[in-house]
């Protein structure tokens, strides 16, 4: 028996794909905000990429000031709802906190960021407001994480912003990615909704910035622009059978399942390849979606998984079996999937990965799931005078500023780290917009050589 | 094992835990009931005059997560009609003859005090408890601690109620007095056989911020209360043992106020007090705490080797001092165990803004603070803040040799006059300049 029947309606979609960090409670709340120790130079605040102050809006939710808290988070970070739910918070904020050495269960910081945030979307709180106009345009691409964020500093700052996006939704991969049990889609839309009515900023959505003479018009119109492209469809490596019916990209099954999840196929016997966060998320997800058996295949050992241990934990607790040291030959089957070829797989001391000759076997399963990494946008990055990439297909920036070779360009998300988490690109956001301003303020204009 | 029976003035009962006079002892139901799951005595709920109650009637202090650390009311005594409660008393005495059974009296006029002592006599209460302490409401019709706050007054009505009493007296005390023992020795004076202490601390528990109004309301007006739960052992410890160790006071004490569980009734033992009463931890939790008091008890007393209550009782007493008397050659310094340290940092900043900038935090961006040796004066704050359980201790420092006290430099004319002279307390303290301060 599967852990999980096929979902035919909206309620039993909801049961399979239940909140893990539900909202809380005022009453949980109080309590669990009660036992924070308001650490000085706290750890959890050193361990959240966009500084938080996390004691204060802890103490502020236990001292009856709700509002005051969510004020706090949004200061730091402007996806202050979705970060709460969807950032690997045992490995950052919650891992540094001081209870784990006690052996204490640490606070869960996340879902009590959430419950601030929540209560002051709820009631739309305004905290914040558009600065003075200071007749500067910024052109952003990409309306993510890192485009929403940067877009309402740079509000912040009395600037005019335009945000290009090629879909019909903003916030990315947030919408697009994050797993269904970590957020609602209505969640996330709500907050794009409210930080939208703050700030005010301009989205054009189905708007993909695709042409030289697109990026000629904006470099003309903006005095920056802002890449938030993010990361591109699936690397396929040219595996045989990649194209049969029923094999598909992690990223692109995620993104079906995310807008239509009644309607998103999925097979009785999947077998997804991959050893990130994105396979454990596709492997849990498809046995959520009513798949009969689960099996996460991964080229090195259980150890080398790129995943976060709770991830594969999740997983498991899903239904999902694990197979090591299996790496995929060919995808099997006539116009659909069924079965993949794997081989097994040996590493030396120093990491070297090789096959073992003859060892080749074939799992019968009428789909195949890749999630063997996203693929970057050096096509579209090409088109961009003077920028520069690294060998991993990353925009190089100055760390500091976020600025990139093309004075005019500055980046951050997945576009430059290579693919982390929404708090990342959020942080990391929040700095360029603050650097671009910087430079202006110093220059008046991007368009010389005016790099700091 | 451990023998559990007290004695106070005479009036025994198998544990040292009694009900005091308040709500959980408001009728013969809920006294049964308590002596039935193994409370030792009961002060009644203070009979005497008709009165009428308020409603609403508490109010309480919650501390982060725990509720009611402090509880106010504006209650009055009993106006249950004294008849059902004398029924009801003689109906308690004969299912329970072993517990003690104690009536708590409030009345006004020489006639009514003897009046009502022969009667809860009669009804077969083992002894009498004088309420000189009710700060609200009471008072202002002279009763309660109108009377506790004069010492001749409370003197004299002892004095009524010792010509008719046939069963032990207690004198109920205020703590709203500068020096609570003078009643206690007014107490004395009057022949009464011991003394209780404390009733409630007047208190204004707190405001509703949105009506300005403060609580407990009634009808959006609210009025001064009186104060007791965990928040005021501390006030309550002190003037018990100002009480135990008075000259001339030769009574035994029945301590009360803040008191919840076996180890906050050993402290009580330990500085004077013969049993204990306890009010708030009953309205909080019920009747049922006292599985947990008398096995604490029980427990502690096997395991420090007392067989009897009576032994414990003030065994504190000598090691509490004047400040003049303390040892100031006496010396230790916090020493932070590196192993248990959780690297929460909140003994860095409490010595930092708090205390004496005696703890520093390493450069190298390792988190466990040390201590500056030579900063620390020994206060315990950080100590106190530590979340860790015997992480930071205070280690004494001194060779042990040395003892001298303040008192000694008075009477030896060795004390420091002048800020000049060696043996005055700033002297070698160091301090950063105002201006480090700003140093970030
Ligand atoms: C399956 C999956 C699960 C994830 N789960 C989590 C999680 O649980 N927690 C977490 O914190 N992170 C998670 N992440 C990562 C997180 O979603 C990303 O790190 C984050 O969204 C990156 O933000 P970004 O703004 O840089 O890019 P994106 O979110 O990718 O946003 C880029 C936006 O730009 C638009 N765009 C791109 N090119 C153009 C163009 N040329 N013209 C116009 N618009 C364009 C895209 O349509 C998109 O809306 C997950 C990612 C995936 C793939
Ligand atoms: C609601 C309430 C009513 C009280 N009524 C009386 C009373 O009638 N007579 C009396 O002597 N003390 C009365 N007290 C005081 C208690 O007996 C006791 O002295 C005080 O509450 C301190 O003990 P505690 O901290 O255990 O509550 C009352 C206390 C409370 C909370
Ligand atoms: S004992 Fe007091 S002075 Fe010494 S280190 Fe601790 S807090 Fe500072």
């Amino acid at each position: 028996m599967p852990e999980y029947n096929r979902p035919t309606t909206e309620e039993e979609l909801k049961a399979n794909f239940g909140q893990l960090k539900p909202l809380m409670n005022a009453t949980m709340a109080y309590y669990e905000s009660s036992r924070c120790l308001y650490c000085y130079d706290a750890p959890c605040v050193q361990a959240c990429p966009t500084g938080i102050d996390i004691p204060l809006f802890i103490r502020q939710i236990n001292n009856g000031n709700v509002d005051g808290a969510a004020k706090t988070i949004y200061d730091s970070n402007y996806f202050g709802n979705a970060c709460g739910k969807v950032c690997p918070t045992s490995e950052l904020c919650e891992g540094a906190c001081v209870y784990n050495k006690q052996d204490v269960k640490p606070i869960e910081i996340g879902r009590l960021q959430s419950f601030a945030t929540q209560q002051a979307m709820a009631s739309n709180k305004q905290f914040f407001k558009p600065g003075r106009p200071n007749g500067k345009k910024i052109g952003i691409i990409g309306a993510g994480p890192a485009g929403i964020s940067c877009a309402c500093e740079l509000r912040l700052l009395g600037y005019e912003v335009d945000i290009f996006e090629a879909k019909s939704k903003p916030s990315g991969l947030a919408v697009y990615g994050c797993a269904p049990y970590k957020i609602t889609n209505k969640e996330i839309f709500e907050e794009m909704d409210y930080l939208q009515g703050q700030f005010g900023y301009t989205i054009h959505f189905n708007h993909p910035i695709t042409t030289r003479e697109q990026l000629d018009e904006m470099e003309i119109t903006y005095d920056a622009i802002f890449l938030a492209i993010g990361l591109g469809a699936t690397n396929t490596y040219n595996l045989a059978g990649v194209d049969l019916k029923n094999c598909i990209g992690a990223t692109e099954f995620i993104a079906q399942l995310k807008i239509d999840p009644l309607n998103t196929i999925v097979g009785k016997k999947v077998v997804v390849i991959g050893g990130g966060n994105t396979a454990m998320d596709a492997a849990s997800e498809s046995a959520r979606l009513g798949a009969e058996e689960v099996i996460l295949a991964y080229r090195r050992s259980k150890e080398g998984m790129g995943a976060y241990p709770f991830e594969y934990v999740l997983a498991k607790g899903a239904g999902v079996k694990g197979v090591f040291s299996v790496s995929p030959v060919s995808v099997e089957g006539k116009s659909t999937v069924k079965g993949i070829k794997l081989i097994r797989t040996e590493e030396d001391e120093k990491g070297y990965l090789s096959n073992i000759e003859g060892s080749e076997f074939v799992v019968d399963c009428d789909m195949v799931i890749l999630a063997t990494g996203q693929s970057k946008k050096t096509k579209f990055l090409s088109m961009i005078e003077g920028l520069k990439i690294d060998k991993r297909g990353r925009i190089k920036i100055n760390s500091n500023t976020g600025q990139t070779n093309n004075p005019m360009y500055f980046a951050s998300g997945d576009a430059v780290n290579g693919g982390a988490e929404v708090v990342n690109a959020c942080g990391e956001a929040k700095n360029s917009a603050r650097s671009i301003h910087r430079i202006l303020l110093k220059h008046g204009t991007m368009k010389k050589k005016d790099q700091e | 094992m451990a023998d559990l029976t007290t004695n106070l003035a005479g009036i025994k009962s198998p544990n040292p835990f009694w009900l005091a006079s308040a709500p959980p002892t408001n009728s013969g139901y809920q006294v049964m009931k308590a002596f039935d799951e193994g409370w030792g005595g009961a002060v009644w709920k203070t009979l005497g005059v008709p009165v009428v109650n308020v409603s609403s009637r508490y109010g309480s202090v919650n501390y982060r997560d725990k509720r009611m650390v402090g509880f106010n009311n504006i209650e009055l005594i009993t106006d249950r009609p004294l008849k059902d409660n004398l029924r009801e008393i003689e109906e308690v005495k004969k299912y329970f003859p072993n517990n003690a059974v104690v009536a708590s009296l409030m009345v006004e006029t020489k006639e009514q005090w003897h009046q009502i002592v022969k009667d809860v006599q009669n009804a077969g209460a083992d002894g009498i408890e004088l309420n000189f302490g009710c700060p609200h409401g009471m008072c202002e019709r002279g009763m309660g601690s109108a009377v506790g706050q004069e010492p001749a007054v409370l003197q004299t009505i002892v004095e009524w109620v010792m010509e008719v009493a046939k069963v032990p007296v207690i004198v109920k005390l205020t703590p709203n007095i500068t020096d609570i023992t003078e009643p206690a020795l007014a107490a004395v004076k009057g022949k009464a056989d011991a003394i209780s202490l404390i009733n409630t601390i007047q208190s204004l528990i707190g405001v509703d911020i949105d009506n300005f109004v403060p609580y407990p309301i009634v009808d959006g007006k609210s009025t001064n209360g009186g104060y007791c739960g965990p928040a005021v052992k501390p006030i309550a410890l002190n003037m018990l043992k100002n009480c135990a160790q008075a000259p001339g006071m030769n009574l035994p004490i029945s301590g009360i106020g803040g008191i919840e569980n076996w180890r906050d009734t050993v402290e009580y033992m330990l500085l004077g007090a013969t049993n204990v009463q306890i009010c708030t931890a009953v309205m909080h939790f019920g009747f049922g705490i006292i599985r947990d008091l008398t096995s604490g008890l029980e427990r502690y007393m096997d395991e420090k080797g007392f067989k009897t209550t009576a032994e414990m009782v003030g065994k504190a007493l000598p090691n509490v001092k004047t400040w003049e008397n303390l040892n100031l050659k006496y010396k230790v310094t916090a020493s932070i165990d590196k192993d248990k340290c959780v690297e929460c940092q909140l003994c860095y900043t409490a010595c930092e803004d708090g205390a004496h900038q005696a703890i520093g935090l390493p450069k190298d961006g390792s988190r466990v603070p040390y201590i500056i040796e030579d900063n620390c004066v020994g206060c315990n704050l950080c100590s106190l803040v530590c979340p860790v359980e015997d992480c930071i201790t205070m280690e004494r420092r001194d060779d042990g040799k040395e003892h001298e006290t303040w008192k000694e430099w008075m009477t030896e004319d060795k004390a420091p006059t002048t800020f000049d002279d060696d043996r005055a307390g700033g002297k070698h303290h160091w301090v950063p300049k105002p201006t480090d301060a700003l140093k970030h």
